[in-house]
């Protein structure tokens, strides 16, 4: 009895804050979505409205595509960082200090990233003076303000800003490969090129499927680099789900509704993920 | 030669990694007038920290600091308190429910939370919470992971030296405190350079539940200065400065914990 009152006294300020923090949001959320709630007016419920709503509302449907869309940046980061992180797993002088140069990105905050990334994507910005310089363009990109390229633009953000993180993940792989695995197979004659995909690749699995996910997952949920560096414009051709929902949950006080689109962006991840899973389960790992 | 690609390789991405912020930097540096010229000068000649006073003056960047400080203190000390004392009973106890609230933890890695800031952020008001510091931070100071990470360390310690303190009469408070606490300081010292960014680096929810822009913190006052002083960027680049150089600081001397945080959370 005395035991069992000290084990609670242990938990209880966790898990009082996270009954409070945690499980509640998790239960309310999934009842709010069904309910029409302004701070105006008292809850009311309408069923399955808020989605119907959603999917007659043309600018949620476009930030759906655009997080969609979005997902195009994993491949990218993950095969970039897998590149990097077998570039640095070797011995040599200073090899630390490159390692931790790339994860510089990572530990400084998405909004001094951002700022500073608009600042370089300015149209009298050091990226287009470099450009014009070198002759690649004769007047200013319009990097982050013209539709077409916008996108593109803040994706090479979030690329930028993820290589260090997955790169320190796959290293952390890498290491734990026995070497002796790598020189046996040397040995019995297999080139470096076989070496790799038949034993490093495989072992690494585990961690392709990790970094995937957390990137799938932060990629469909993309926030900061874009509020800060177009607000979801121009013309929203920036828009995302976790911006529109952002924008109605606090600009409109549009609670329910927000909470319904939130869970839209909830079922993308996990059916997203059932079919990463169940690829990568077929020993689908070709793309890496 | 093939080393020599090597080297070539890591300072290019070296380059591509760190030449963002020293831009940054270098544009900081810089007097007036310096920051159009065209072609822009790489090296800021001559050399001049008038922006970092400037900028400080003009915002009193001071008040973000000390939000920043109060709110990234209060967070990284309390998660790491109640983490560490939830932990404990979980690794080292058997007692009534403890499968239940394990499961209840484990739960929130699955379950779609979709109007997660939505909830806390009408808790709060309810609370009469927002628009003050400790709705920042209140909602984050007991995370599943921090109980996690800790649990697993105290389950590779062993379990006599408790017992011998418990045998000398050592109350199971005392224990913890002295005996167990003290052998996982490097979990602890993960989960508080993990805790220190998050809080440092916090943006999207202190922007929701704080109002008055006196109480942001600087990543929030960054964006909101940006705004103001987007004609003279060398102010906003001196600013940035002030809100990187902590984290860089505490990053560059517990890199270790860092790095066997990541890997460590992976096994």
């Amino acid at each position: 009895m005395r035991r069992y009152l000290i084990a609670y006294t242990f938990l209880t300020p966790a898990l009082a804050l996270l009954m409070v923090f945690t499980f509640y949001p998790i239960v309310m959320g999934l009842v709010m979505m069904f309910y029409d709630y302004t701070f105006l007016e008292p809850m009311r419920f309408v069923g399955l409205g808020n989605f119907e709503r959603a999917f007659h509302d043309p600018d949620f449907l476009i930030s759906l595509l655009h997080s969609i869309q979005y997902v195009i940046v994993v491949p990218p980061i993950q095969i970039l960082s897998i590149l990097v992180a077998i570039l640095v797993n070797r011995r040599l002088f200073g090899i630390s200090f490159f390692r931790t140069t790339y994860y510089v990105p990572v530990v400084t905050s998405m909004v001094a990233v951002a700022i500073t990334w608009k600042w370089l994507y300015d149209s009298h910005g050091l990226l287009n003076y470099i450009l014009q310089a070198l002759h690649l363009v004769d007047k200013p990109v319009y990097w982050l303000t013209s539709k077409e390229l916008a996108m593109p633009s803040v994706m090479m953000v979030t690329l930028w800003k993820g290589i260090g993180w997955y790169m320190l993940i796959y290293l952390a792989g890498l290491q734990s490969v026995p070497a002796e695995l790598e020189e046996a197979a040397a040995i019995d004659g297999a080139s470096r090129w076989q070496v790799f995909s038949k034993v490093t690749v495989p072992l690494l699995r585990p961690y392709v499927l990790f970094c995937t996910f957390m990137s799938i997952l932060g990629a469909l949920q993309v926030f900061e680099e874009i509020y800060v560096m177009t607000g979801g414009g121009p013309m929203k051709a920036t828009l995302t789900v976790s911006v529109y929902q952002f924008y109605k949950a606090f600009g409109d006080y549009d609670f329910g509704y927000a909470a319904a689109v939130g869970m839209v962006v909830a079922l993308l991840v996990a059916i997203f993920n059932l079919g990463m899973f169940r690829t990568l389960a077929k020993g689908g790992l070709r793309y890496y | 030669m093939k080393l020599f690609m090597v080297y070539f390789a890591l300072l290019a991405l070296a380059l591509f990694a760190m030449g963002p912020f020293l831009w940054l930097l270098s544009t900081s540096l810089k007097t007036v007038g310096n920051v159009y010229a065209f072609p822009p000068q790489i090296i800021p000649w001559p050399v001049s920290f008038e922006n970092y006073v400037g900028v400080w003056k003009a915002l009193h960047l001071e008040k973000y600091v000390i939000n920043t400080l109060h709110i990234t203190a209060v967070g990284v000390v309390g998660t790491l308190l109640i983490s560490a004392l939830a932990a404990y009973p979980l690794a080292r106890m058997h007692f009534p429910g403890r499968e239940v609230v394990f499961v209840a933890l484990l739960s929130t890695f699955v379950l779609p939370n979709p109007g997660g800031l939505i909830i806390n952020f009408l808790t709060l008001q309810k609370m009469q919470l927002i628009n003050t510091l400790s709705a920042v931070y209140l909602p984050s100071l007991a995370t599943p992971f921090g109980i996690f990470l800790l649990r697993q360390a105290y389950l590779a310690i062993p379990a006599e030296l408790e017992d011998a303190a418990r045998i000398d009469g050592a109350g199971e408070l005392t224990v913890w405190w002295r005996i167990s606490l003290p052998l996982i300081k490097p979990s602890v010292a993960t989960l508080a350079i993990f805790n220190f960014m998050g809080y440092w680096n916090s943006f999207l929810w202190p922007l929701i539940v704080l109002q008055d822009p006196d109480k942001y913190p600087i990543a929030v006052a960054l964006q909101y200065l940006q705004g103001m002083f987007w004609d003279n960027f060398r102010l906003v680049a001196a600013g940035t400065m002030f809100s990187m150089v902590p984290v860089l600081v505490v990053f560059f001397s517990m890199q270790r914990y860092f790095i066997s945080g990541v890997v460590g959370a992976l096994k």
